[in-house]
């Protein structure tokens, strides 16, 4: 599929400090792609530039082949879904959505039908006639939503929309969102600080830092198949080993820790022998036995710690010279604070890292 | 229980000093003014025998002998010159020719030697009930012909209201430019005012701070210099009129001042404040993100403004609106300085009524006008500015 969006170059300056530095993306029609990253990371104002409310110091923003730098935000045909609603207060739920359809010179028959869908796809319909200031903030919500997307945009934008929503109506939002993506076939651009809804809702991620793309793939990518150390940490929890390679063969190398031990892991960039790297290990990867076992990379580790967290168990684990967390299902039994035990993983479930 | 009340005991004595102030210094002068605009005791007080008689009369028939007597031993008793001068200016406002009437009558009745044994002996008129129907209606210690009076309405003869004739119909003529000025100042200081609280309001840190400052620095300094200082700046070698022709603008100086424009432009300045805070107090109420969320809609910027801004600040431009209307209203300073004799207002005649011929009455009754008016307007605006249940 062509590009339908593509940041050429982009760099944007705020006085002295650069909040975006060269950056270059593409994203394709009907694509969800998410933009992650913490606070200041750049990611928001990317959005921004994307929907014209801010100008990138240089570079060009591309949409279908032409450059719409200078395309004022209300002809950019960009719905966009703000953290904060901005619905209009002085306006019903009904008139709210009516808006972009009246700025396009509708007809109010039309007008009145494609409201009334719009409410239908949100199912507000019965709130029609309310003020958004009566309405709950998972309403408001639908309602921003609504008026995005009632004047069929070629892109949606979204600020971290569901940011002041509590975490159950968050995640069955998460649902709603996806669900609207693919029945629809929209191309949406989403902005959020939290990983564990990028990884729900997105086609693609973009992990931003410092102004930066560390890395962009599918959510299984950047999980699975970390390149950097930030994005490693960044998302979801990880054991991260200092290392210095031995040995690489094809996509997999052998690490020597500073306990001794050797592991032989998967690599995604590229790394030399007698390289100093990290050794990332998700510790839901990690399985614990009384027994060596037949896996490749063993530890030999002392529990420290167990906590019962409901849906998992959280053990802390000490090795000879560094400290490890393994996270096992509900299912396994509990280990006591001093237990000795083996901590074994494959070759597949450890990434290293170039710092 | 006795906690409670005694609690209640000491917030009272908190809130005694306000309570004192308020009524010393608000609500007595409130009622007093309003009391003065209808009360009228200057006949009633020097005549209380004939009251007590006229009260039988039939108000048609000629003045009866006990009638005579009783004024008579009323105007004898009258031993306070000035309690009688304001008594003669009472009647002799209701009724032409009491002046002369009462100063023959008093003088003969002064001449103790040769006692008068009535009244139409000292002069005929006497005889004539129309001056015993003066009195007769200038006993009642409560009148309205104040309040009329500062509309230019009075009684007839029959006691009917009707217009005052256009010689003396001044009061209309004034309270209508009183208005008609203050709605021009209010039109401007929204004009000006509007956009200045936009910008202000959009603007952060030193910027605002500064355009804040330079609405608020004018309201701390006094007015009287706020408007001596355009005395100097309008004057026809004044700094504007310099400037102008100065870069060519113009080849005579414009005339700037003792005429309606100085009064505008000077009030405008001076009451600007009162528009640009409300205003800009409900714009920075407003979120920040529905212009931005307007223009991803498709709302070209005018049209945002029109149907996001403007509906939103509405009820500041509102609150901003009263406040100067009804501060300019009451604008006496600026007008007597920098207006001609055709911009005085409603003020300025209170002020001669009180200060220039102490006629209290008249003076509190314009004033109570001026305090129906403003209620009215405020209470136009109260109605406006609950009537919208989605907004708060």
């Amino acid at each position: 599929m062509a590009e339908f969006i593509r940041f050429d170059r982009i760099t944007k300056f705020y006085g002295a400090l650069c909040v975006v530095e060269n950056l270059d993306l593409g994203i394709k029609k009907g694509e969800f792609v998410s933009l992650l990253g913490p606070s200041g990371s750049g990611k928001t104002t990317l959005l921004m530039m994307l929907a014209g409310f801010e100008q990138p110091t240089s570079g060009s923003i591309l949409l279908d082949g032409t450059a719409i730098n200078a395309v004022p935000t209300h002809r950019r045909d960009m719905g966009v879904v703000f953290q904060s609603y901005a619905l209009f207060p002085h306006m019903s739920v009904g008139d709210n959505i009516a808006f972009p359809l009246q700025m396009r010179g509708m007809g109010k028959a039309e007008t009145g039908e494609r409201v009334k869908r719009a409410l239908d796809m949100v199912q507000l319909s019965a709130l029609s006639d309310r003020r958004p200031s009566q309405l709950s903030g998972g309403q408001q919500q639908r309602v921003a939503l609504a008026r995005a997307l009632v004047f069929e945009p070629r892109v949606v934008l979204m600020d971290e929309p569901l940011g002041a929503l509590d975490k159950q109506l968050r995640e069955q939002m998460q649902l709603d969102i996806r669900d609207l993506h693919r029945r629809l076939g929209l191309t949406i651009v989403f902005v959020t600080h939290d990983q564990s809804e990028a990884l729900t809702m997105s086609d693609r991620v973009a992990v931003f830092n410092k102004g930066k793309i560390e890395q962009i793939g599918t959510p299984r990518q950047v999980y699975d198949e970390p390149t950097t150390r930030f994005v490693a940490e960044f998302i979801g929890e990880t054991n991260l080993v200092e290392g210095v390679v031995e040995t690489v063969q094809g996509r997999e190398a052998t690490v020597r820790l500073p306990s001794g031990a050797q592991i032989v892991s998967a690599v995604s960039g590229n790394v030399a022998s007698g390289q100093a790297v990290y050794l990332s290990i998700r510790p839901e990867r990690v399985d614990l036995s009384e027994t060596r076992g037949e896996a490749r990379n063993v530890l030999e580790t002392e529990v420290t710690d167990s906590v019962y967290q409901g849906d998992h168990l959280r053990v802390q684990l000490q090795t000879a010279a560094h400290p490890l967390i393994a996270k096992l299902g509900r299912r396994s039994r509990e280990f006591l604070p001093g237990t000795k035990v083996y901590a074994a993983f494959s070759a597949g479930d450890c990434r290293v890292i170039a710092p | 229980m006795r906690k409670a009340s005694s609690r209640t005991g000491r917030s009272l004595l908190l809130l005694a000093p306000l309570l004192v102030f308020l009524i010393a210094f608000f609500v007595w002068p409130l009622f007093s003014m309003m009391s003065q605009a209808v009360s009228d005791p200057a006949v009633l007080r020097l005549l209380p025998r004939t009251a007590e008689v006229l009260a039988d009369w039939d108000r048609k028939s000629p003045p009866t002998t006990p009638m005579q007597t009783a004024l008579m031993e009323d105007l004898k008793a009258v031993n306070d010159d000035q309690a009688l001068g304001d008594m003669v200016r009472r009647l002799n406002s209701a009724r032409s020719g009491f002046r002369t009437l009462m100063g023959k009558t008093t003088s003969a009745l002064a001449d103790t030697g040769n006692p008068p044994a009535d009244l139409v002996s000292i002069d005929k008129r006497w005889a004539n009930p129309e001056y015993w129907l003066a009195i007769a209606d200038a006993l009642s210690p409560l009148t309205d012909r104040n309040l009329l009076a500062a509309v230019d309405l009075g009684r007839n003869s029959a006691g009917n209201i009707e217009h005052l004739p256009a010689d003396q119909s001044v009061n209309r003529v004034i309270l209508v430019r009183t208005f008609w000025i203050a709605a021009l100042v209010t039109f401007a200081c929204a004009c000006i005012g509007f956009p200045y609280a936009i910008i202000a309001a959009s603007l952060e840190g030193w910027k605002r701070d500064l355009m804040l400052a330079a609405v608020l620095l004018p309201l701390w300094t006094s007015l009287l210099v706020r408007t001596a200082a355009w005395f100097i700046l309008l004057q026809e070698q004044g700094l504007i009129n310099d400037f102008l022709r100065w870069i060519g603008l113009i080849d005579a100086p414009l005339a700037l001042i003792f005429n309606r424009t100085g009064v505008i432009i000077a009030m405008t300045h001076v009451l600007l404040p009162f528009m640009v805070l409300p205003i800009y107090s409900v714009l920075i109420t407003i979120p920040k993100n529905l212009m931005p969320a307007a223009a991803s809609l498709g709302a070209p910027p005018w049209r945002a403004f029109l149907r996001v801004l403007l509906p939103l600040s509405l009820r500041g431009v509102a609150s901003g609106g009263l406040l100067v209307f009804i501060s300019a209203i009451g604008y006496y300073i600026t007008p007597a300085l920098i207006g001609g004799p055709g911009d005085q207002m409603i003020s300025s005649i209170i002020a001669f009524y009180a200060l220039g011929s102490a006629n209290w009455g008249m003076a509190g009754a314009l004033g109570v006008v001026l305090l129906v008016a403003t209620l009215l307007l405020y209470s136009v605006y109260a109605r406006l500015s609950s009537d919208d249940p989605g907004r708060r």
